[in-house]
């Protein structure tokens, strides 16, 4: 059973032939293991470029239930295929919600934790994967494992932010917070340079959630202008009497949709950069709003099909982490970079993250800035000038964005590789588990371990 | 033992629980408040969906066995309902392969008693006692395949276009008895049955737009609906299209 078709990640570059495969229960899973030599596991297809692409694709789709919650410790276990939108229409009326939350609600709970995401609260909570106490996982021989911290801690790291590159995550628990309310107290603040926006950042701890879009067009004294959006969940008392009788109601609001892929290059540097300046000028200088959980979060959730702006060739993410005491410095190398190129970037986010050390996983303390680019020659040109000056400051790149950088560059912005692959290899000898992306940086070492060799399998 | 009508009480059986279709016909009604019923085969594996439901719109959720073509099990699976539904939705279907239909009847004969006569046993008894309770709804899924007979599946198809003849005539009967019979013709739907097959993407329905739709049609009182518009004009369509051309068609 199979689809079989030109497959892509949600920026739509870029294009593999390839059969999506459905299961339902771990029986048809392992069956599906059973037919084909290599796979990798595909949540809804929300990973930018190719990691989640290959010939074959196990979809999680139809495998995600809710199977407990414990509403005295907030922890719930569901399949990997259920979609955070799910989860939040189903629990945050009954007042809770995710510890941790990407910009996208569309996304599945395997993929959270496949690509360990971050959130607007990484300074405070820290990774999705911090919130996790176990989870299972199908490895390539068929065998269910259970890990948690302490029930094979090394495969439960190594799972985090690795991937799909271990095995099928079955089932995910975690820990769901409290709210009061389904409203979100936020406070916008705009800042005239780089230098103001990261003042800002360091003097917003306090805030839960913090996040700034960022003007990468700009240059000069205005290089790195950007708002900042600082936010909380609401209290009951910060409600208005409209809306304390329902606190936990959303009202549905009406989806925009872009309804085909608009010609390549309506978004070019002049509607980029008319865009920017009307952002910025629209910002207030400071103010306070309360707003839904869906706006503040996911804004563009609204706009179903928002992908299709860029055009037939499809977009690429750019999302690199800088350790935090060379931020200053390279953030301004990177801006100046793009300013230069004038390669207009639609959406440019900023984000300051707390200290984190995971063995795949992307955050690390430090700020984090992530773009999007029409996928084009110019423009991967430019982004090998980026990753230069990211591994140059010791940083590196979001796999889950990306879609094109080197295994070079992958190598050396990765401290930990060694270590998670020899944990891998131990999960999947026989390596079955690859993507596009794995194979094409080489996550997995190249040449598999010679039976001959006395040498250790993955030491590099 | 039928319930005293009280409009408090919301209770949905879906017959056909197990299927893509009934499942997400199930989570549609939960998030409205529903009590659900889900009625399948096999009813033991719907517990992690029954589980499912309950954790995510905080309602009762059973799981029943009921096989449609078993009639003379039906008296009973209806009298021993705890509630008794006030909502009564199937999507139980059996589409084999025709070419095996047609050279084995006792296939013919499963796809007719699971699409149409099996139905009937089932309709007649809950209409009866929603025809007492002076309340109720019943919807058919039934399928554009039943508005013509096309040489690809036309014993499936036959025994869709009885059902949907069925569901006329007893929305007729109970028209005055504030008793709604739906009929829904989904066209195309990315299930598990049609895994595999390669679908028009315009013409193609999520087991969830179809849930949404057949919700929307209760509440505004609907008596038949096509899940995509576009459907129902292919069907006015390719419904009057001559005989002497289409039976030459290969549609």
């Amino acid at each position: 059973m199979s689809d079989k078709a030109q497959i892509t990640g949600w920026g739509r570059y870029p294009r593999v032939d390839g059969k999506q495969l459905y299961y339902r229960n771990e029986v048809e899973l392992a069956t599906l293991l059973e037919q084909h030599p290599t796979a990798i596991a595909r949540g809804n297809g929300r990973a930018y470029g190719d990691s989640a692409l290959a010939p074959v694709m196990l979809c999680s789709k139809h495998f995600n239930r809710v199977r407990a919650f414990n509403p005295d410790s907030g922890i719930i276990t569901v399949e990997s295929g259920l979609l955070l939108s799910d989860l939040l229409a189903a629990f945050v009326p009954q007042g809770w919600f995710v510890p941790v939350s990407p910009g996208t609600q569309f996304v599945s709970i395997g993929g959270m934790l496949a690509s360990d995401v971050h959130g607007k609260n990484h300074h405070q909570d820290g990774s999705f994967g911090q919130h996790i106490s176990a989870f299972t996982i199908m490895l390539a021989d068929q065998t269910i494992k259970t890990c948690s911290p302490s029930q094979d801690p090394d495969l439960f790291h190594a799972t985090i932010g690795g991937m799909g590159l271990t095995g099928v995550v079955l089932t995910v628990s975690f820990k769901l917070i409290k709210i009061q309310s389904s409203w979100i107290r936020q406070e916008t603040l705009r800042c005239d340079s780089l230098d103001a926006v990261m003042d800002q950042f360091e003097q917003s701890d306090h805030w839960k959630y913090t996040v700034a879009w960022i003007d990468c067009l700009s240059s000069g004294q205005q290089l790195g202008r950007s708002v900042l959006f600082r936010g909380d969940h609401a209290a009951l008392g910060d409600l208005d009497a409209s809306k304390k009788p329902a606190p936990l109601h959303l009202t549905p609001k009406r989806k925009l949709n872009v309804p085909f892929t608009l010609p390549s290059g309506v978004l070019n540097r002049l509607s980029v950069k008319a865009f920017n300046e009307l952002y910025f000028r629209r910002a207030p200088i400071q103010a306070e709003a309360l707003i839904d959980y869906q706006s503040f979060f996911y804004p563009l959730d609204a706009i179903n099909n928002w992908n299709r702006i860029y055009g037939p060739k499809g977009f690429v993410q750019y999302q690199c982490v800088i350790p935090k005491d060379k931020s200053r410095d390279a953030l301004q190398q990177l801006l100046g970079a793009i300013s230069s190129a004038g390669e207009g970037s639609f959406l440019a986010v900023l984000k300051l993250f707390g200290p984190q050390e995971g063995l795949l996983s992307f955050p690390s303390e430090g700020y984090t800035l992530a773009l999007d680019f029409p996928a084009k020659p110019s423009v991967f040109a430019l982004l090998d000038k980026l990753d230069e000056i990211t591994v140059a400051h010791g940083g590196r790149l979001y796999l889950t964005k990306d879609a094109r950088m080197s295994p070079h560059t992958f190598e050396h912005s990765q401290a930990n590789l060694a270590e998670w692959q020899a944990i891998a290899q131990q999960a999947d000898p026989e390596q079955r588990w690859q993507s596009q992306q794995s194979t094409r940086l080489a996550i997995r070492p190249v040449n598999k371990p010679d039976k001959e060799s006395t040498h250790g399998p993955a030491s590099r | 033992m039928a319930q005293p009508a009280d409009s408090s009480n919301k209770t949905a059986l879906i017959i056909g629980g197990y299927s893509d279709i009934g499942l997400a016909i199930a989570h549609q009604l939960g998030s409205e408040g529903y009590q659900l019923q889900l009625a399948a085969r096999n009813s033991p594996r719907l517990e992690r969906d029954i589980t499912d439901l309950e954790l995510r719109y905080q309602t009762k959720a059973q799981a029943l066995e009921l096989d449609v073509s078993d009639t003379g099990s039906h008296a009973a699976f209806i009298e021993n309902l705890e509630p008794q539904p006030t909502l009564v939705i199937s999507v139980a279907g059996l589409m084999t392969d025709q070419a095996d239909a047609q050279a084995d009847f006792a296939q013919a004969e499963a796809m007719v008693i699971a699409n149409y006569s099996g139905l009937i046993s089932l309709f007649e008894r809950f209409a009866a006692r929603m025809e007492q309770a002076n309340r109720g709804c019943l919807v058919g899924v039934s399928s554009v395949a039943g508005d013509r007979g096309r040489k690809k599946n036309y014993i499936y198809g036959s025994a869709k276009a009885g059902f949907t003849t069925y569901l006329s005539g007893l929305r007729n009967r109970l028209a005055d008895k504030n008793i709604q019979v739906l009929t829904v013709k989904p066209g195309f739907v990315n299930t598990r049955m049609t895994e595999g097959m390669d679908l028009p993407e315009k013409l193609t329905a999520e087991p969830q737009e179809v849930a949404a739709a057949i919700s929307k049609a209760i509440n505004k009182q609907r008596n038949i609906i096509y899940v995509k518009p576009i459907w129902q004009i292919i069907m006015l369509i390719i419904k009057h299209i001559p005989e002497f051309i289409f039976k030459k068609l290969d549609i």
